[in-house]
This record gives structure tokens, sequence and C-alpha cells, in this order.
């Protein structure tokens, strides 16, 4: 694309924002190409078949210590937040309400889709932009590979699948971690944590939470995919798309999670 | 004819790379391109892969029209050519045998078994034996080059393209280098086609010399050709003297030189 210098001081800053909306335009472009290639790369499974076990380790599985991390942590302040807020008003089992529905229904999955954003969006973008840097991706063309099928399709897939069980994960030990803040440091009871938790528990909320985290697989997989595959200039270009890719994927996890409150709550 | 370029021209944003790039390799031949870093070479063998697409001009590799194939026949030739990157372009996180097993694995009736023995002749034939479970971090840089001659020879492919062999090994190493080219050439008979900077190297292995220079092929001929041939820019390529390369006068070149 050729950009004409534009003379006009005032006409500058028109001509710098047409400048950003054509790029924004053509991101949007090639990563509607880059989705619906990889979407045609799926048929490729003898590709991708042996990849999807080790990505899904590195994805979901190496995740956890820190989703649980984070979990654990969130309990115990949501407990000690919730007992602060309803002491004196609202009888104090209500504590186990709020940690449930707060854990299950948002801070779960947001908080978990945002750690992961860092953690695996950032690593999966680095490490194809080093492919992408060292020609390891031209390398893979020029062998007959797809690398849309052997880069993408199996890390997407790997975020879909092990997403959900990393959030559940992190929502069950949240919980936990909140009812034992409960026991131990606001002298209530696990009767009276249970009662509360059940008080407003539906089982749809659980599924809510699911929809959510594979959303927010898709995005931190495929961002970092399509932010490491178009890298440029070396060791620079690669801390940039990781930088991007954290940006991008916490700014859609947060987008997304005001749409499926909004369609689906 | 198995390879041939044709008036290819290729841009990037403002920057004309290729302005009109004509050179055909005939079978069995072995091709040098030289110029300088940065005049196209490499973007020049991405095109005969469908690595990229030519803005204007046609290019054939084997018969076909590159940027004219279907992915599946764009698949079909590229298992007839073996790339070997100037930086080897190694997956770092796969042992060497896998690296060369990499391209195999794709093919139609091979089974790990014969994969495993193609490997093992492949390292072979680039004095790599034994270093087959190393991973790329752990061989030198001469070694890297040969390990990705391997990878590109594995599938006994109908041509070899060499993106600047011997950038940055000793003399030595780039010597042993240029034999191994010269032996895929008498061993597996392939068509070549290399780019490179370096002059002893392309005098050594090339069948015929091709300069490149502002985006076209300023000379072509033999080695003996090249030697004696009297053309200024040529001259001061091969001679390594940058006031006849630029056509510059050797004052306004030392002044150049100076602010560099």
């Amino acid at each position: 694309m050729v950009f004409f210098p534009v003379a006009d001081p005032l006409l500058r800053p028109l001509a710098a924002s047409g400048r950003s909306t054509l790029a924004a335009l053509g991101s949007v472009g090639q990563a509607w190409a880059l989705f619906a290639g990889s979407f045609r790369a799926i048929g490729e499974f003898r590709v991708w078949g042996p990849m999807l076990l080790p990505q899904m380790a590195r994805v979901g599985v190496a995740s956890v210590p820190i989703a649980l991390f984070i979990a654990t942590f969130t309990g115990i302040v949501m407990s000690l937040q919730a007992s602060y807020t309803l002491t004196g008003t609202i009888p104090l089992y209500f504590v186990g309400t709020l940690v449930g529905k707060t854990m299950i229904l948002e801070l779960g999955p947001a908080l978990t889709g945002l750690t992961l954003a860092g953690r695996v969006g950032a690593n999966i973008s680095a490490e194809l932009g080093t492919m992408r840097v060292t020609e390891q991706v031209d390398a893979l063309e020029t062998l007959a590979y797809n690398p849309l099928a052997y880069l993408v399709v199996p890390r997407v897939l790997a975020g879909l699948v092990m997403f959900p069980f990393v959030v559940l994960l992190a929502i069950s030990v949240g919980i936990a971690s909140g009812w034992m803040t409960a026991l131990e440091l606001l002298d209530m009871s696990s009767a009276e944590f249970i009662k509360g938790l059940r008080l407003f528990f539906a089982p749809w909320d659980v599924w809510f939470a699911v929809i959510k985290s594979v959303s927010f697989g898709a995005v931190v997989t495929g961002v970092g995919c399509f932010c490491g595959l178009r890298t440029e200039q070396g060791a620079e270009g690669v801390g940039r798309s990781a930088t991007r890719t954290v940006v991008i994927s916490s700014m859609l996890i947060l987008c997304l999670d005001a749409f499926w409150a909004a369609t689906l709550l | 004819m198995s390879i041939q370029l044709r008036d290819v021209r290729k841009a990037f944003g403002d920057k004309e790379v290729l302005r009109g790039f004509t050179l055909t390799v005939e079978d069995g031949e072995t091709s040098a391109i030289v110029g300088p870093s940065g005049c196209g070479k490499s973007v020049l063998l991405k095109h005969l892969v469908g690595l990229l697409r030519p803005d204007a001009g046609t290019v054939f590799v084997d018969g076909q029209s590159v940027p004219e194939l279907r992915k599946k026949e764009l698949v079909r030739l590229r298992r007839r050519i073996g790339y070997v990157f100037q930086f080897a372009a190694l997956f770092d996180s796969m042992t060497i045998a896998a690296n060369i097993g990499m391209g195999l694995r794709r093919l139609p009736g091979w089974d790990p078994k014969r994969i495993s023995t193609r490997v093992a002749e492949c390292l072979e034939l680039v004095d790599l034996n034994g270093l087959g479970e190393r991973y790329p971090a752990q061989l030198s840089g001469g070694q890297r080059k040969r390990a990705g001659l391997a990878r590109a020879i594995a599938a006994s492919p109908k041509y070899l393209l060499y993106d600047e062999p011997t950038t940055g090994l000793d003399p030595v190493t780039t010597a042993v280098i240029d034999r191994l080219v010269l032996r895929m050439r008498d061993e597996l008979g392939v068509t070549a086609l290399v780019v490179t900077h370096d002059m002893t190297s392309a005098f050594r292995v090339a069948d015929r010399i091709t300069l490149l220079h502002e985006g076209t092929a300023r000379f072509t001929g033999a080695p003996a050709e090249i030697r004696t041939a009297a053309d200024d820019v040529l001259r001061g390529f091969v001679d390594g003297d940058p006031a006849l390369y630029y056509g510059l006068s050797a004052d306004r070149h030392g002044g150049q030189n100076d602010g560099a």
C-alpha cells in the first residue's frame, strides 16, 4: 500500500487517521483470512493431530498453578470483603452466596482469562514470532506443511478445550479458599457457608462460565497465533507481538465478558 | 529449461526490489546469483517456491507457472524443491534427525523405519553422522548449515535452492559447504540455484553466475567470463571496489566512507 505525503499541515491529522483506519481494516481482513484458513486446515488431521496433546498440556496443564494461585487469593479476599460489607446488615451466610456467585459468574472466568492472556497468549505469540523471524515458518511451507494446520489449529483447539477446565478448577479452588477463610477467620460454620452458597445457585451459571471460558480460550490462542505469525523485524518485533497479544486479548476478553453478560443472563 | 524467471518485478511498499529480473537455469546446472546484501537475492528465491508472488512477470519451475498454481499443485511442486535457508531455519524444538525427517513424514509410503534409514543416509551425506539426536542449539554454525542441507535433500528433490549457504562461516567451513554443493550436483544430479555475496564460493560451485544489480540481471556468464568481463559494476563487485561498483570517483567515495 502506497501512501502519498500530505503537504497541508491542517490535513495531516485527517491523513493520519485515514492511514490508521486503513491499517485497522487491513488487520481485520488478515485476521479473517487466518480464521478462514485455519478453519479449512481442520481437515488436515494428520498434521495437527499429533500436536494436540502436547499443546493441551502446555496451554492447560501448565497454566493450572498460576490460575489456582490467583483463584485462592481471590476466594480469600472475596470472603473477607463480603463479611466486611454484610456484617450487621445482612445474615453472614450470604458470604457463601457472594463468593460462589461472583467466582462462578465473573471472577473465575475473567481473572483466569486475563491471567492466561499473559501466560499463554504471550507465550504463543513469542514462539510463533521467533519462528517467523528465523524463517522456520517459511521452512514449514517449503516442506509442504500448511503452517495454519501445524501451528494454529492445535493451539486454538487446545485453548478451546483446556480453558474451561482451568476455569472450572479455578472456580472450585476460589470457592474452597473462600469457604476455608469463612471457617477460620469469620467464625462461620460450614453449614452456614454452604447454605449461602446454595441459596441462589443455578446450574446454568456453570454453563455460563464454561461458554465464557471457551470464548476466552479462542481469543487468547487466536490472537497469540495472529500476532505471532505477523511478527517482523527480529527480537524487537517478537517483543512487540507478545505485548500486542496481551493487550488485544485482554481488551477482547473484557468486551466478550460484557457481551455474554448482556446476551446470556 | 527447468527454472525460468522473466521480467519479474517485486516491490515492498514504495521500495522496488526487483525491476524486471530475467534468468534461466538449465537442467542439471548450478547457477549462482551474486549481489550485495539486501539487493533482493533471497526475495528472488522465495518466488521460486511460492513464498512470495511477483507483482509482474513470470516464474516457471519444472514447466509450471508458480504464481498460478493451486494450493495442492504448489505442495506437489515444493516436494520437488529443496530449500536451504540462510540461517538453516531448523526447528529448534526438534532434534536434527526429526528436522531431517520432517518433510518425509508428509510423503505417502514413508513409515518411521524408512524415514529413519533415509535420515541416517542424509546425515552421512553431509558428514554429520552421530549428531542426529542433538538439538540445533547444540551444533556449530557450519553444522547447522549442513543439517539444513540434509533436511533439504531428504526427499530427493530435483531442485535445490541455496540462500547464502556460506554466510558467516570461516573459510575452511565455507570450502566444506561448497564441496557439499558440488557433491549434491554430481551425486544427486540436482539443478541448483545458489544466491550468495561470496564470490570465492560462487566461482567454486557455479556453472554460470548472474550479478543482480538494482533489481535486474546486470551480467550473466560462466565463471571464466565473469573473471574477464569489462563491465564496471561487475568488476567493482568481483574485486570488492566500491568506487567502481557504485560508479563514484575515488575521492567522492572516500568521503562517503568517512561519513559512514
